[in-house]
């Protein structure tokens, strides 16, 4: 298996570490005060850190180029052949459109919005 | 047909033609109040449990494929009972137990061999750990001992000891734990299950939930309709796309683990060891081939085969430790789909929705479960309640807190 690193170029999967689902986005939790969290976020969170939807197919992921240029790329790839159908940097923008393809479970901020405010 | 020396003779002398078929391939009926979905071993010894300690004998299993076609057939067939968490010691050994007796229990030969398994140590930190394991595995009535460098030396000489990166010091010994014939575990339960009245169901694939409200209530299927007033899934590896079937996202990442045989050897390993500087594992089957395997690739994979750089990790691994292998040939090698979950710990549990029940999850280690996992799941399906040593395999228990992470890895289902 080879992956098209955007800056490197083509290379063998052994110079890369694998993260997982690119569109687990973590939920923004709360607004920095000191109350603790609702039925309703504890299960957001707890839903967007264990539940994956794991298809037999298509799956968008992020990959680690550790034994190169270390970007994190978007890979888009068929789990059941191990096809890989395109690369690209990983980015706000992208977890954000992965995101837009499916339907959100639950309502959640955007990863641009979560990425601009600190976490308190 | 009980199989016994006797029969053996007779059939002998009629020359094998007299044999009948080890369990009825049966077409679907409309409905039966139990559907287990997966015949492998999972969901073959469930449908066993459920007819010989419940009585509920109107159960089919269905198959996508042939019985014990996925993960049952390809795993490296170790059994142990040597986990260090509560939630885990005592279900593993609910399990062990059930593989001591199983031979007699299924009247067939399912080559369960108690020759041990040792845990290699390298390091003192190991050591420690390994003591500590021991000592979990003793309080609750499991055989463990600790070797020294020199014990393990008089009883496996041809290991590398005196490797200068990773000495062998010792390890965590359990003898009861061994290996078995894993193909014969599937068939054994079919043929146990199948002459109590179960139905097995082969080239009969799921394809969705029949639903009345939210109420599972039976399962569409290749085959046609089949009505069940229960559905229990028992389909590791490929959990994940039966729960999205019901609307349900679990913690759960589908991972290829691929297996090696080699050449046949005249005996060279007694029994099972394991490495302790990296995921690794090896026994020699009676066959003489050396059977073993290692860490997962570590990317999300349904394909059931694996690539290249695992297997160089694999074979450095079997040269730390026994380089006098080195010249073997790999026969061939393979892959399964494991259920990774989120802590690295099974789930066997009801879900959220009434009628359907979930036995999945387990990781790379589900062999060894096969016959406490269709103990307990068949005592959950008839009864409704846990049974008592699987109570902590919850659903939910990743939202609660209730982790069983045995290797502390945390939320990394490639890290498990």
């Amino acid at each position: 298996m080879r992956l098209t690193c955007p800056y490197c170029g083509s290379r063998d999967i052994s110079e890369f570490r694998y993260l997982g689902d690119a569109s687990a986005v973590r939920p923004r939790l709360g607004t920095g005060s000191a109350e603790p969290p609702t039925d309703l976020e504890i299960a957001e969170i707890s839903d967007a850190t264990f539940l994956r939807e794991n298809p037999r197919g298509l799956v968008h992921e992020l990959w680690y180029h550790t034994g190169g240029c270390r970007a994190w790329i978007e890979v888009r790839r068929n789990t059941a052949t191990h096809d890989i159908m395109s690369t690209r940097p990983a980015s706000i923008r992208a977890v954000t459109a992965s995101r837009a393809d499916r339907q959100p479970d639950h309502a959640t901020q955007s990863a641009s919005e979560a990425q601009r405010t600190p976490p308190a | 047909m009980r199989y016994s020396l006797y029969n053996l003779a007779q059939n002998a002398l009629a020359g094998h033609a007299r044999w009948t078929p080890v369990w009825r391939d049966a077409s679907p009926r409309n409905g039966y109040d139990v559907v287990i979905v997966g015949g492998g071993g999972h969901g073959l010894a469930t449908a066993y449990h459920l007819a010989k300690d419940h009585g509920i004998t109107n159960v089919a299993v269905v198959e996508k494929g042939w019985i014990g076609g996925g993960n049952t057939g390809r795993n490296t067939t170790i059994i142990r009972s040597n986990y260090l968490l509560p939630g885990n010691t005592g279900f593993y050994e609910l399990s062990m137990k059930l593989w001591e007796r199983q031979e007699q229990d299924l009247n067939f030969n399912t080559m369960v061999s108690q020759r041990g398994i040792i845990n290699l140590v390298h390091t003192d930190g190991q050591r420690d750990a390994a003591a500590r394991r021991g000592n979990q595995m003793r309080i609750n009535g499991i055989d463990a001992e600790l070797w020294d460098a020199e014990t393990t030396r008089k009883h496996l000489p041809m290991l590398n000891f005196d490797n200068a990166r990773f000495p062998i010091k010792g390890g965590l010994v359990q003898k009861r734990a061994g290996t078995a014939r894993h193909d014969a575990v599937a068939w054994g339960y079919a043929r146990g299950a199948s002459s109590l009245g179960v139905d097995i169901i082969q080239n009969c694939e799921v394809t969705g939930f029949v639903r009345d409200g939210g109420r599972v209530t039976g399962v569409e299927t290749t085959r046609g309709t089949i009505n069940a007033a229960k559905v229990g899934l028992a389909v590791a590896g490929n959990t994940s796309r039966l729960g999205d079937m019901a609307g349900l996202r679990l913690p759960i990442e589908s991972h290829v683990l691929q297996a090696f045989v080699s050449e046949g050897l005249k005996p060279l390993i007694p029994n099972v060891i394991t490495f302790g500087m990296g995921h690794f594992y090896i026994s020699q089957s009676d066959k003489g081939g050396l059977v073993f395997g290692g860490d997962l690739d570590g990317y999300n994979s349904y394909a059931q085969r694996g690539n290249l750089p695992i297997v160089e990790e694999v074979a450095e691994c079997a040269m730390a430790i026994l380089p006098g292998v080195g010249r073997v040939r790999v026969l061939r090698s393979w892959g399964g789909i494991m259920d990774m979950t989120m802590d690295g710990s099974p789930i066997i549990d009801a879900t959220p929705i009434d009628g359907l029940y979930l036995n999945g999850g387990w990781c790379y280690g589900g062999f060894k479960a096969t016959p406490g996992s269709g103990f307990v799941f068949a005592h959950l399906l008839a009864t409704g309640r846990p049974h008592h040593e699987a109570e902590r395999f919850k659903l939910d228990r990743f939202r609660s807190g209730a982790t069983l992470d045995e290797r502390g890895a945390g939320p990394t289902p490639n890290l498990q």
